[in-house]
């Protein structure tokens, strides 16, 4: 997936990465699409979560071993 | 959001690993969108003591208790194992090797992200601790009113 911007959050735990995410996408225009890796599992419960609360949509999440690769699309 | 919801927690306990909770549902609640307030009262007014100086008040027994629950960020204790210091010294120590970030930057960093700081004035003045004895980010001084006027408008509304 094409990013406009990515977000290493790899190595940190709750609630940094969602913390770093909000922060991150504030630099972002409407619509442009935000990359984050992470590697806490508890993630991939909690970007859904976070764009559901926050109304910016979710595109996605890939699982590359450990790792996650989630793309958010701000609205 | 129509509105901005908001939290409220109320931070009774002046223990490090419950004030971690605190400001890790703080930290979250705010990157969420949420208005964040956050109300110290009795023990939970140690963690935001500032950890510089020593802190005045009048009377012997306020003096003593003052002297033997000094509070500060750093000085706080485990509510378990903190085994005079060497189990408290090491739970920073794991969170240091995880990159977690300790209490004083979470607090800052809640602080960075506009989450109110509250000091409950009757423990205050039960305990003989003034204004000067806190932290200067800490936003206002008042009592139950102001909490239950902001947590009647809020969704979740912990007790810590």
């Amino acid at each position: 997936m094409k990013a406009d911007a990515t977000l290493d959050c790899i190595g940190l735990y709750c609630p940094m990465p969602i913390a770093h995410t909000a922060k991150k996408l504030e630099e972002l225009e409407k619509g442009q699409v935000l990359e984050i890796l992470a590697d806490d599992e508890g993630i991939k419960e909690d970007m859904p979560a976070w764009c559901k609360t926050t109304g910016n949509e979710l595109l996605g999440i890939e699982e590359e071993g450990e790792q996650y690769r989630l793309y958010v699309r701000k609205s | 959001m129509a509105e901005r919801e908001s939290v409220t927690l109320v931070v009774f306990s002046g223990e490090l690993d419950k004030a971690l909770a605190a400001f890790n549902i703080a930290i979250g609640a705010a990157s969420m969108g949420m208005e964040v307030s956050m109300f110290f009262t009795f023990w939970g007014l140690n963690i935001i003591k500032r950890n510089e100086g020593s802190i005045r008040s009048k009377g012997v027994m306020r003096r003593m208790l003052n002297f033997i629950n000094r509070g500060g960020s750093r000085r706080l204790h485990l509510s378990k194992f903190h085994m005079l210091g060497m189990g408290t010294w090491m739970m920073k120590r794991l969170m240091k090797d995880v990159n977690f970030p300790q209490l004083e930057e979470l607090m800052a960093m809640a602080k960075e992200m506009g989450v109110k700081f509250i000091a409950c004035t009757t423990s205050m003045g039960i305990m003989g601790i003034s204004k000067e004895a806190f932290i200067p980010e800490v936003d206002s001084f008042a009592g139950v009113a102001t909490y239950l006027a902001e947590a009647r408008e809020g969704r979740v509304n912990l007790f810590i």
